[in-house]
Order: C-alpha cells, then structure tokens, then sequence
C-alpha cells in the first residue's frame, strides 16, 4: 500500500519553477481591548516549485502572522481575515471549506515552527508524533507508521534511530528535536514548507547542520520553501528572493544578491548598514533611530516615515505603492518592487 | 598596556548532582565553568563567545558572586574576591556591575522606572545622599538616551530596546569601573540593536568602563571587542585580539564557529569554506576525557584523549601566536571573498 502511495507522490511531484502559491492583497487584523490591529495591510507574494522565499522582518511586521493565515491555523477571533487571496496551484485556499484545508495541511503544505520543544508533545514519544501523521493521512497500521517514523528519523539524520523512534522530545537535544520537526513536515512529502524562525533558538553550528539538511532535502524534492527570519545571515545564504515586511506590509521584494548589493527602500537599505563590518571597528554603527511602530497606531502615510532619513511630506501623507523597480536607463528590473516613494534616489542615489 | 582591573585565576564551578531523597548523596558534578584563567585591562572590552551550554553565564555570575566559586580566584585590583562575604562583599560590588539579557524578565513590572534605577542608592547611600537620588536618576536617564520625565512610569510602558536602556542606567547607577553584560542585544530587534551598541561604547569613553561582554552573535563581538576569548564546554579555548581570534584563529572549534556564521552577503555563498561539525556540545556532567572538543573535531588523535591540551602560545609565527588550547593549533586558510 505504501508503495503505491510513494508512486503516486514521485509522479505528483512539481517541476521546478512552476508556480506553487500566491498571496494576493492580504489583510488581517486582530481585535484586542485597546482597539483593532492591522497586523497585516495588504500583503503580496510568490512562490514557485523549488525556490526559497525569505521573509525578512522584525517582531510585529506581520510575517508569522501572513505564515498562519497560509496555513489555516490563525486564531480568529481574535483574528479576522478582511481581504484577499491565498492562491495554491491556482485555488483559493481561503474559499475551502474546512475539510478541504485539513486535507492539505500536512500533505501538501507543512509547518516547521521556531520552538521545537514547546511545539512537540511532550507526553507522546516522536515515533508515535511522527507516526500520526501517515495514521491519519494515509490510514496506516501501527506497525507501518512506526517504520515509516524510523525511516523519516534516519533521513534527517538523526543517529540510532531505531533505539531512538520510542524516546521522548524532552531526551533530544535542541538541534535533535529542530530535526524531528523538519522529519515531520517532510513526512508527507508536500509542494511547500513554510518554516518560521526554524534556526532562531539554536546555536550557530547547529544551525548550520539544520539549514544545511533543510537546503538538502528542497533540492531533492523540488519542494517550495517559504523562510520566515530576521537574519539577514541566514537569508543571504539560502534564498532565492527576499520580501522584506515593515509594519505589515512587504515594502521592498528583490533576488537576494540585488537586494544585498542594492537595496531599493530605506527600510532595507538601514538594516544591512547597521551590520557591524570590519571596516567600521571602533566606529559608530549606523543605527536606524527610532522603535518599530505600534501596530494599533501606525503613523500616516509610509509607516516607516518617522524613522526614515529621506522622508519628505508625501511620505507623511500617501501611502506608496509597490512600486515596479526600473534600472536607470528606464527597464524593469525582474521581481524588484519597493513601496518607497523615493527608490529612484535610494536605489540611484 | 594597561593594568588588570580584574584577574581570574583556575576558576572552577561545579553544580553537584545527588541522588536519594532522605540521604542525599553526590553522584556526580555539572561542570559548568572547569579552570578558566584570563584578565580584564582597565578601559578594555573583553567578548566572550561561545555556544549555550558552555558556561558563559555561569561565568558572569561567578565574577558577580551571585554563585560561590567552587575553587580558584577572581582578584578585583589585587584582592581576592571569590571569597568575600558581608560588607566587604557589598563594597566590592559597588565596583561591578551587570547587564542582563532579557529586558523584560529583568525589571520589576511593580515598579517604577524611578525606583528600579534608584534602588542601588538604598544599598550604597554613600554614593547619592537620599535628597539628590531622584536628580541623580535623572541624569542616569538622560545619559542613557530616555527621556527624564519618564522617571514615573512602569516598565511595561517601554519597548525592549528602552528597557535594556533602564537596565543600563541601573548598571551606572553606582558608577562601576567594571560591567559585565550578557547577551546584552539579543532579545533585541535588528534595527534597535545597532543603537543599544553604540549606547554602550559612548558610555565606556564616557566613564573608563572596563566590560565584559558576553554574547553569541559573533560580528556584535568583533565590533564591539578588544580581545575575545573562545569557550567550549567549561574551558577557555583560545584568546587573542579580535583580529587574532577573527583572522587568525589557530584552535579547530574557533574556526569551525566562525565557518559556521551566516555571512550577510549572498555573494559570498558560492565560494564559502565552511566546517559544519558533527553531533551536539556533549553533556558538562559528563565531559569527554582529554580535550573536550575531540569528540567533534576533525583533528582529534589518540593524545587529544589522553592529555588535555593547556591554553598556552604555540610556536607558530605572526598573529598565529596568541593563547590557544590545542595539540595541533595552527591557522586554517578560511576562503575570502
């Protein structure tokens, strides 16, 4: 049986390059006791079979929450979804009825969340969390799944899994229990991994192992990957294309080595000078003045305005557009936008 | 060069671990922080990096006296003290001060800004007599960038990157000659980040601080850095300048933690040379025999398990020859853009 479902996934499987999923002008706010936030104000992105997204923000931009609306697993109330369209292979997502997501989620798009030990159960064993997902998704026997969890668990390289498969999250190290939940996801073999923060509590040579097995894993199975962070380090080593996310909305998107060589929104263009270089030792470091915005009163006009050197009187006024990127003899550049009024002089000047 | 402010000496701090309910028995020890021997030069900036688990902050809090050493010696301008209790400790204390990491668990939310920052004047009113406090924490306000009318708010009416601020006014509060920050930005936000660092290297030409700074963000370290020093697993692996440690770092974990830092700048992605070792940091109860690092390291050989290697100079040439705890230390050539 199993091996009639592995037939189907590997003839199921995407190519790369077409188009997976599509955010189209999302809004969601949340209802709290002080008034109502716009936790995200029109968001737009893509993603295509095996390519990597960042989305790049600081707490309170809106990127976990955009990632929860994908998956289905926003809490509403106090959450609520005003607008927009959450395009998968073509289908609006949220027009499904609840069936239909839960059909989905797992099998065809996956979570990896930030805190494996909270995000874990810490009374089942891994095996039988891992296990769970072929029980439900494919109706397979206990005996099935545990082997299924095995193989999984040796995939992601976790050493002696066989003596391991009954062992619980709490007798795994951090970096051990990041990998049972990147084994989860991948359990199904879904089109689209959506990982938040998967790297943020582990130190940096295991992160290296866990972006290195992530990296490994998209390849082999053209999967597309949706990386949600706020390192720039992280980012610039693994993805494709970059969102950058500013008070809930994207205010600049670009391929990564244009982004980091020429950054078209200020916003951007702060966060990669406030890096500490080596050439800047004993030197003040550029600092982006000011704090993020509240979210139930973010200023008029550009919400980066109050913190932005360049702002003008249309920045405090109008909201900008995304704005399609052209180089200056007037061409598009591909996949660059900014929702800056003044790009020309940020990205010329 | 300057003289030592503080100087630690074969310092060692072991958690016990028993056994039993009624008759409890020792089974065994955590070993924390196993024999660390360094100095900190007045008006210097000593970083100390190294992964969770290797007794960074078991180190600050020893320094602090928040825990008992269990062997060796801190000498704070010659005396010694690890050993101090009482008054003797409390004037020592004066002298040293600390930055916590997390700005939100660090302040009492039941009191005021005014208060927290005041409260160091309740133990040490030598320092500002009961009239002058609220002038003086305003100034410490001030100094710190928040603005002095805040002096009455709460800390929950401040966002993180003005909390650590109030945590960094408390700190002055006493004018210490030495603080010891952990992981002092990284509950932080990118873009606050750069200003808390520059905050704290104002203060430190403003005041002669000598610091102590503790983190695991790498190029924060070598920004802010005279002289690094590498932990791994209780033991100070190797130390130098930052340019020794960032250039030319001669211990393999060193230069495996450095290979393993996310470069920001995708350019570099192709041409990278990086170590990405094995396995996890194994448990401080239960340390590799030897040098601790052989488990994970690509060098080991028969004598890394047998004889623990000394932090000592190998005799190599140029920068290569700084403080280093290795059988087989030597420069790797790292690939550069």
């Amino acid at each position: 049986m199993t091996t009639v479902i592995e037939k189907q996934q590997a003839t199921d499987r995407l190519a790369p390059g077409t188009p997976l999923l599509e955010v189209r002008d999302l809004h969601v706010e949340f209802k709290t006791k002080d008034g109502i936030a716009k936790a995200v104000n029109g968001v737009n992105y893509s993603v295509s079979a095996g390519e990597t997204l960042a989305v790049l923000g600081e707490s309170g931009s809106g990127k976990s929450v955009t990632a929860q609306t994908i998956m289905g697993i926003l809490d509403m109330p106090p959450g609520r979804i005003t607008s927009g369209e959450i395009l998968f292979r073509g289908q609006d997502m949220l027009k499904m009825t609840n069936e239909q997501r839960r059909q989905l989620r797992g099998r065809k798009i996956a979570m990896i969340f930030q805190d494996a030990l909270s995000s874990l159960n810490p009374v089942l064993s891994v095996g039988y969390q891992l296990g769970e997902m072929f029980r439900v998704h494919e109706g397979a026997s206990r005996k099935e799944a545990k082997a299924k969890a095995i193989e999984l668990m040796d995939r992601v390289r976790i050493p002696a899994a066989k003596q391991r498969v009954g062992d619980y999250p709490h007798q795994f190290s951090g970096g051990m229990r990041q990998r049972i939940m990147i084994a989860m996801a991948l359990a199904l073999e879904p089109d689209l991994i959506i990982a938040d923060e998967p790297t943020t509590a582990l130190d940096v040579t295991v992160q290296a192992q866990v972006m290195d097995l992530l990296a490994e894993l998209q390849a082999e199975y053209h999967m597309g990957l949706i990386l949600i962070t706020h390192d720039l380090g992280v980012v610039a080593d693994v993805a494709d294309k970059i969102a950058v996310m500013y008070a809930g909305r994207i205010v600049e998107t670009a391929p990564v080595h244009e982004l980091y060589a020429n950054p078209a929104h200020p916003y951007t263009e702060g966060l990669l000078r406030s890096i500490p270089r080596l050439d800047q030792k004993g030197q003040e470091l550029y600092a982006i003045k000011g704090l993020p915005p509240n979210l139930l009163k973010v200023p008029a006009g550009c919400a980066f305005n109050p913190r932005c050197d360049k702002a003008t009187d249309l920045c405090r006024s109008e909201i900008p557009a995304l704005h399609q990127v052209l180089d200056r003899n007037g061409a598009e550049l591909a996949g660059r936008k900014s929702a800056c009024h003044l790009w020309k002089e940020t990205l010329h000047g | 060069m300057a003289e030592p402010i503080l100087e630690v000496k074969d310092l060692v701090k072991h958690y016990p671990l028993s056994q039993g309910i009624l008759f409890k028995k020792q089974i065994g020890a955590v070993k924390a922080v196993d024999g660390i021997s360094f100095e900190l030069m007045r008006g210097e900036t000593l970083g100390i990096v190294g992964e969770s688990g290797c007794g960074k902050s078991t180190l600050a809090k020893v320094l602090m006296n928040l825990e008992r050493a269990t062997a060796g010696q801190v000498l704070y301008k010659g005396e010694d003290i690890s050993k101090l209790s009482g008054a003797a400790l409390k004037a020592v204390r004066r002298n040293i001060q600390m930055v916590f990491q997390d700005p939100y668990t660090s302040l009492n939310p039941r009191m005021t800004v005014g208060d927290i920052i005041g409260e160091p004047y309740e133990i040490h009113p030598e320092v500002a007599p009961k009239g002058d406090r609220r002038k003086a924490v305003q100034d410490l306000l001030d100094v710190v960038g928040l603005n002095p009318e805040y002096i009455n708010r709460y800390p929950h009416q401040f966002s993180g990157g003005q909390r650590q601020r109030i945590g960094i006014a408390r700190g002055l509060a006493l004018k210490p000659e030495v603080i010891i920050c952990d992981e002092p930005v990284s509950a932080l936000d990118v873009s606050v980040q750069a200003q808390v660092i520059n905050l704290l290297e104002q203060l430190q030409s403003d005041f002669e601080l000598s610091y102590m700074f503790i983190a695991h963000d790498l190029s924060i370290v070598r920004h802010i850095s005279d002289r690094v020093g590498v932990m791994y697993l209780g033991k100070m692996v190797e130390i130098g300048t930052d340019e020794e440690i960032y250039e030319h770092a001669t211990h393999p974990y060193t230069q495996a933690l450095l290979s393993a830092v996310p470069v920001p700048d995708p350019a570099a992605r192709a041409n990278r040379d990086r170590i990405v070792l094995e396995g996890d940091i194994p448990s401080p109860a239960n340390p590799p025999s030897g040098c601790r690092f052989r488990t994970r390291c690509w060098k080991a050989e028969e004598r890394c398990s047998t004889e623990l290697p000394l932090l000592a100079v190998p005799s190599l040439d140029g920068a290569a020859a700084h403080l280093s705890a290795c059988h087989f230390a030597e420069e790797r050539v790292l690939t550069t853009v």
